[in-house]
């Protein structure tokens, strides 16, 4: 579309089209910071897997998690992130209510997730597996806890989101937010399997 | 209360650091002062630091990195005086004020002269090149350059508050830990890299989306100028380099706040994964800063050349594949970590590797020259002397690369000659290009032919006074970063490099002189078109300087050259001339309080100020989620205004 064709068309449709525009560069935008994120954790995984050798004499990767906790946490988190589906679904059905509800339900799990991190990290600490015993444990806690609080930047996100839906309906900006949100939590989901498969099944099995 | 701050931070302990630092509060004071004397608060507010115009943010990191380019120089001139001085005898600078006035000069001149340069010129380029009206994040943007300020103001303070970093530009570990250096100096480098790194990050993901989703309509991939191939390339290197530093710099500072054992000496630390982090993003970082310099020369070469740019496509293709080659090299920072030989013979093929394409951007420039109607202007004398300089720094690459021979070179000064070979020609002296290059456009008039040519001359006879000394004093196996030696064949050549960097001072004296000469004579030095260097392409068809919205009527593209097919071709192009309602962003403070947020946080961090620490991070958390619910942040500028400023433009013009 020129802007020849732009001159003579209303001003409400000159600034729907431009905030169109601006949504799609915004989800483009936001994939990039995605990929850029990405690589933060790459490394991160990357400083784990050097340093996992690394004990200092103090508790070795293999033995340090508990499995039945681990699932818990997985479990959570990969729950929320199919209740955070349906949430996109009722956004696309235009239902402001079921909305609500699916963003609550997403928040109760993640908080769970937090919780459940939270403990782990304390029974650790308190069991003299703190993150200054070792090179291993310092990455190990690093890699996770970034996740953990990426997580938690997620939790506050959706608190935002669902108060702009209480506030203002599923009008096009808060959907596409809604959209962007949604990217960012799947994505800590898959950041999540990796950390599964990376950190705690070589520590149990 | 107040942390670890106490008086003692103040330089009263050494007179040439308290001289810096009352040069320093002095600048400061006067730049206030001045201001303030001429009421001009409300206008730098109004129209300045709350713009989210690109030229004026783009001219506004300019003026940040010449202010940062006078302090890291100062550095340089201290630290070759320093040498020139201190065969057998301690010279004026202790020790610990000499490392820190190396590792200042360095952490500046990357972070804080070279990145805000490249970005103020893409800022104000870019979009002007593509045809659009403003960038994809304009407020992501203004938040980009307040970062960056806030960084650099860490880095300034820390002259003031306490002591810069002894750990060199890289915050060498282990020595950079808590055990061996205590100080706030490594806090300062951290928070000030941190900080600014989440700026260029920022910066670099608008300006792939913009540069992606804003060309205008007939603008392939294949038709962007190449200034605007290589901001797409360094952007894309700095979305994905920039996390590297990021995840350096946090860990270090883990280890520093919370007794963690990444990098430290025992405990489980690995000090050589300290190295390869930042060198991840360190080496694409190299070509993050020489990239748009080389942009700046193709538009200059092919622009002064009256002619299209030889080999288009194999530009775009080397500018390509030196983005990609860029991550694949850079363990050659440490040859000498001890891995094994064929780890280090596969960084330095793809070291050699790298020189190719970059060997063939130089047959590029030098082909477009050839039987061309060269004119030389002063962004062509920048270019021409990048020319010849450059290679010469590459073939040093070259030898570099060959591990054995690092083995022999590796920290001595022929290291040194090294790189200020590449960057000063490859990034610094491109900038300079762009600068006076790009100054009418910004401005509406030229910057003064003479002082501009008295500028390059002192440079560049400075710059080889400077640092061909450099290669034979590394041959003689002077190491780098000494304070004091004891070899007195190294100290005739060390003089000849002190002479240079006083004739180096004289360039940027001339280019001071020649910015307030030409604001004094801008009435004669005035541009009177919107294309003063008979331009090829599209920023050279807005007004100089171009309204907000640059374009009043999106041009469509037919040809690589753009502005110069239409010249050819008869007049504009085929849009019908009907102007229409404009939408841009509203100008919002929030980028300043953001980065003076960050500048806050940064320093409680340093000094351990930890409640102001935890408030500001909230104050910023805050502010950002109000900002993000803001659904309106635009206006229309109406069809009236538009015809308005044009037929303004256009009387202007005339006259």
């Amino acid at each position: 579309m020129t802007d020849v064709t732009l001159g003579r068309i209303s001003d409400a449709a000159l600034e729907r089209a431009a905030a169109e525009h601006a949504r799609d560069e915004h989800e483009l935008g936001f994939w990039i910071y995605l990929m850029s994120d990405a690589i933060i954790f790459a490394l991160l995984f990357a400083t784990y897997a050097v340093m996992v050798d690394r004990t200092a004499g103090g508790p070795p990767a293999h033995g340090l998690f508990d499995l039945a906790h681990t699932f818990m946490e997985t479990l959570l988190l990969l729950c929320s992130s199919m209740t955070f589906g349906l949430a996109s679904l009722s956004v696309r059905a235009r239902n402001k209510d079921a909305v609500l509800f699916w963003l609550a339900v997403t928040f109760v799990l993640g908080a769970g997730f937090v919780g459940l991190e939270i403990a782990e990290f304390q029974g650790m600490v308190a069991a003299g597996a703190g993150p200054q015993r070792s090179g291993l444990l310092s990455s190990f806690f690093t890699l996770v806890a970034t996740h953990g609080l990426h997580v938690s930047m997620g939790l506050a996100w959706i608190v935002v989101l669902g108060l702009q839906v209480l506030v203002r309906g599923l009008s096009a900006p808060v959907a596409s937010r809604l959209y962007r949100l949604g990217l960012f939590w799947h994505f800590l989901d898959i950041v999540w399997i990796g950390i599964f498969s990376v950190v705690y099944l070589p520590g149990i099995y | 209360m107040l942390g670890k701050l106490t008086f003692d931070a103040l330089p009263f302990y050494s007179p040439i650091a308290l001289t810096g630092a009352v040069i320093e509060v002095g600048a400061g004071a006067a730049v206030l002062g001045v201001v303030t004397w001429y009421g001009k608060w409300r206008y730098l507010w109004t129209e300045w630091l709350t713009s989210l115009d690109h030229k004026r943010i783009g001219i506004m990191y300019i003026a940040l990195a010449l202010v940062m380019l006078l302090r890291g120089f100062s550095d340089a001139v201290m630290m070759r005086t320093q040498q020139a001085i201190a065969y057998n005898s301690p010279g004026y600078l202790p020790p610990e004020h000499f490392n820190q006035v190396f590792s200042a000069h360095g952490t500046i001149m990357i972070f804080f002269m070279a990145m805000p340069f490249l970005v103020g010129l893409i800022n104000i380029v870019v979009p002007q090149q593509i045809g659009t009206r403003d960038v994809s994040f304009p407020f992501m943007n203004s938040v980009s350059l307040w970062l960056t300020a806030s960084g650099a103001a860490l880095v300034l303070v820390s002259l003031v508050i306490g002591k810069f970093s002894t750990a060199g530009w890289s915050a060498i570990a282990p020595y950079s830990e808590l055990r061996y250096t205590p100080g706030v100096g490594v806090d300062y480098w951290i928070w000030a890299v941190l900080i600014s790194g989440v700026g260029s990050t920022l910066t670099g993901i608008n300006f792939v989306v913009t540069i992606l989703k804003r060309r205008a309509p007939g603008m392939t991939l294949m038709r962007m100028p190449l200034f605007t191939w290589t901001a797409l390339v360094t952007s894309v290197l700095m979305v994905f380099a920039f996390p590297a530093l990021t995840v350096a710099a946090g860990l270090l500072g883990l280890d520093r706040y919370l007794g963690m054992h990444f990098f430290t000496n025992g405990h489980g630390g690995d000090m050589m994964n300290y190295a390869n982090l930042f060198w991840i993003w360190g080496h694409p970082e190299v070509y993050i800063v020489v990239l748009p310099a080389f942009g700046v020369f193709s538009e200059v070469v092919a622009t002064f050349s009256g002619k299209r740019l030889f080999g288009y496509k194999s530009m775009v293709y080397a500018t390509a594949v030196i983005g990609l080659l860029s991550f694949t090299v850079w363990l050659h920072h440490f040859f000498t970590m001890g891995e094994s030989a064929d780890v280090n013979i596969f960084f330095g093929i793809a070291t050699m590797c790298i020189g190719v394409p970059t060997g063939v951007k130089i047959y590029d420039w030098l082909m477009t020259m050839y039987r061309g109607r060269v004119r030389l202007e002063q962004p062509m004398y920048w270019t021409l002397g990048f020319i010849v300089t450059f290679v010469i720094g590459g073939m040093s690459g070259i030898l570099l690369a060959i591990a054995p021979v690092d083995y022999l070179m590796h920290n001595s000064v022929f290291l040194v000659a090294h790189f200020h070979n590449m960057l000063i020609p490859g990034s610094v002296f491109g900038y300079f290009a762009g600068y006076c290059y790009w100054f009418p456009k910004a401005f509406g008039f030229k910057l003064d032919d003479r002082w501009g040519k008295r500028a390059f001359w002192a440079w560049i006879i400075g710059f080889y006074l400077a640092f061909m000394p450099l290669y034979v004093l590394g041959f003689e196996g002077m190491p780098r970063r000494m304070d004091h030696y004891a070899t007195a064949g190294w100290q005739p050549w060390l003089i000849v490099a002190e002479v240079g960097a006083v004739v180096i001072a004289f360039g940027i004296a001339c280019q001071i002189i020649q910015l307030v000469y030409s604001i004094r004579h801008r009435h004669e030095l005035r541009v009177t078109s919107g294309d003063p260097w008979d331009g090829r392409t599209l920023e050279w068809m807005t007004s100089s300087p171009p309204a907000p919205y640059n374009f009043a009527v999106i041009p469509q593209v037919h040809d690589l050259d753009e502005f110069a097919w239409r010249k050819k071709h008869g007049g504009r192009g085929p849009e019908e001339v009907r102007f229409g309602n404009i939408v841009m962003p509203d100008d919002t403070g929030v980028g300043v309080i953001l980065g003076g947020l960050a500048f806050v946080l940064g320093f409680a961090m340093v000094w351990h100020i930890w409640w102001l620490a935890a408030l500001s991070g909230l104050g910023m958390l805050a502010v950002l989620i109000i900002r993000s619910s803001e659904d309106h942040d635009e206006h229309l500028v109406g069809a009236d205004e538009v015809r308005l400023i044009e037929t303004h433009a256009g009387l202007e013009a005339a006259e």
